[in-house]
């Protein structure tokens, strides 16, 4: 979180359903793509190209169960943070993506009923510590799955990569 | 109270005595195989700020996705790849035209072993409980962190245990096993869960069969999928492996989240197709009608061993692929390819009209060497039939078996093994 107090705040960018997997999220052609920012311009390129064009900074995106399922790809997790999404809001994800999704410092957040409920342009501000999502547009509030501390530890340092790396520094760059 | 095949593996790779489902552990990594994106791995590690890997004897590179390189981009990659390899003492590296696909090389070469703990950054990963690995997929950046510090965390998974018992009915094998399994259960319906498959006709199928469970496992979520460490897989393992094997099985009082039980023999009476474009849209092959198809696809680390390459060759030995298909069969291995050539199953495949291609993933993941166009259909012994998975966004694919691609290929529509060959022969199943 760029302000470091774990509440995001944005629109609601697009409401997909279930099984949305990595090849409609970041399409395998584009897998020799290793410069992370390059890849959102390959955001569901195939399926949804709509869907990027009309992405402004912070937009969340809402779907159904196991989203992200599929392939280990990084560059589904990737496009969508370099992209600018704020979050992604499932009723579940699947593990690998979910795993790559906090690693790279992007929320991914665990709702079935904000999933089920959600339209494309509502208002939503997510408290990911507490475990709240507020609908602003409905003026609705559902819980959500509170962020493991770990998870949390690595969002806030922006991933693991930062996270691993302040950590050795203090360490003067060596495994202890 | 016993442990699951997965708590007892992570219960020693974490250093404990037991372990209990969603439990949260840090266990030791045995080893870490990335393909080319070894080159993103790179990237983060670099970032990280560390000169040296934990332990590069525990790290294998096999570059599978894109060989021989189809572009300059991925030239690029191959040869920045190889110079970190070099610079890091990276032993096991297995270069164009030395290994193949990674989930078939890493077996083949003696890497696994029973009771370890290996992560991938592949999904399919998962192909190595097969062989009594805790295995599973994981992202490029994690997988630094693992070349940083060597451990990684793990939830640890409650499972799912699926005994098979029964007889397979001629051209009925492993793959349309995990298809039923997977279009009943649902694309995630083991999703964070580990998978036991046991029983008497897990026992009997070949360690190559096994890998098809363990890999399509994947496909309904899975994070980690075990056939049984026992004869048939050791005689597999001891030519391979020097290190000394451990037996390991689930205690016989460990705690199931759920047993499923299946009659090979009356739950799978034909083939088993999964529709575009979803793994879990499963039907029988006659539920389909006329299905024209446009391009056959037999490889992949789901089933481009030697027992696949054997039964299509027994398929269209003699006979020719319809004019309306291309086949094209790839090998999943340079060893395999040796031995299948060797066998004279390639031969056989040739003179019926189909392609070779080198062994590495091919098409499966829509890069090149056999990309659909729009309005094309294309029958596949892979694992995602995905929304533009081969290709075009409005191209077909359909995930069958071995037996099920061949005789596909040469009736140039979905097609029944039984209606091309008439002899009622068995599947090559038994190990």
């Amino acid at each position: 979180m760029p302000d470091g107090s774990m509440k995001l705040r944005g629109r609601v960018r697009v409401v997909l359903g279930d099984n949305i997997d990595t090849d409609i999220i970041y399409p395998g052609r584009y897998l020799n793509i290793t410069d992370r920012e390059k890849t959102a311009e390959h955001l569901f390129e195939l399926a949804y190209p709509e869907i990027r064009a009309g992405l402004q900074a912070g937009d969340f995106i809402v779907a159904g169960k196991n989203f992200g399922c599929g392939s280990s790809r990084e560059q589904a997790a990737a496009a969508l943070k370099f992209s600018g999404v704020g979050a992604v809001i499932a009723a579940s994800f699947a593990r690998i993506f979910f795993r790559n999704a906090i690693n790279l410092g992007l929320a991914a957040v665990v709702s079935t009923e904000a999933a089920a409920a959600y339209s494309a342009g509502d208002e939503i501000e997510i408290d990911l510590v507490a475990g709240q999502i507020h609908n602003l547009t409905q003026g609705r509030t559902f819980p959500s799955a509170p962020l493991d501390p770990r998870a949390a530890e690595l969002l806030a340092a922006g991933g693991l990569v930062l996270y691993l790396k302040a950590k050795y520094q203090q360490q003067g760059g060596i495994r202890v | 109270m016993g442990m699951t095949l997965a708590e007892k593996i992570l219960a020693r790779a974490s250093g404990r005595e037991r372990v209990f489902p969603d439990q949260i552990v840090i266990a030791r990594v045995d080893l870490a195989m990335s393909h080319e994106n070894a080159d993103l791995v790179r990237k983060s590690f670099l970032e990280i700020g560390l000169d040296r890997v934990w332990d590069p004897s525990k790290i294998v590179i096999v570059f599978d996705h894109r060989v021989p390189a189809e572009s300059e981009k991925t030239a690029t990659t191959h040869k920045a790849v190889r110079e970190f390899v070099a610079a890091q003492g990276i032993e096991h590296f297995y270069d164009v035209g030395r290994g193949g696909i990674c989930h078939q090389v890493l077996p083949e070469e003696g890497h696994v072993r029973p009771g370890m703990v290996i992560v991938g950054t592949d999904s399919h990963t998962t192909t190595h409980g097969a062989f009594g690995a805790f295995a599973t997929g994981i992202g490029a950046t994690e997988m630094a962190g693992v070349w940083t510090e060597g451990t990684l965390w793990f939830k640890v998974p409650s499972t799912l245990r699926v005994e098979a018992e029964g007889e397979f009915r001629p051209w009925i094998s492993a793959k349309d096993l995990i298809l039923h399994l997977i279009g009943k259960l649902g694309a995630a319906g083991a999703d964070y869960r580990a998978v036991e498959f046991d029983g008497p006709a897990i026992r009997r199928m070949s360690v190559a069969s096994r890998m098809v469970l363990s890999n399509l496992a994947m496909e309904m979520g899975a994070k980690v999928a075990f056939t049984p460490v026992d004869e048939i897989l050791l005689d597999y393992l001891r030519p391979r492996v020097t290190e000394k094997l451990d037996m390991i099985a689930a205690d016989p009082d460990a705690c199931y989240e759920r047993v499923i039980r299946l009659d090979v023999g009356e739950d799978l009476r034909e083939p088993q197709i999964a529709c575009p474009h979803a793994v879990d849209r499963v039907k029988p092959l006659s539920a389909l009608g006329e299905v024209p198809v446009h391009q056959a696809v037999l490889g992949s680390c789901t089933n481009g061993r030697l027992e696949d390459l054997e039964v299509a060759a027994r398929i269209v030995a003699g006979r020719t692929v319809h004019p309306r298909t291309r086949l094209i069969v790839i090998p999943a291995s340079q060893r395999v390819y040796r031995e299948a050539m060797r066998l004279g199953y390639l031969e056989t495949l040739v003179a019926a009209g189909a392609m070779i291609n080198p062994s590495g993933c091919g098409p499966c993941v829509g890069v090149h060497q056999g990309i659909l166009a729009a309005g094309e259909t294309c029958v596949s012994s892979t694992n995602r039939n995905f929304h533009g998975r081969m290709g075009s966004k409005d191209s077909f694919v359909y995930l069958a078996s071995p037996a099920v691609v061949a005789a596909s290929a040469i009736a140039g529509k979905l097609a029944h093994p039984e209606s091309i060959v008439k002899e009622d022969q068995p599947c090559l199943m038994e190990a």
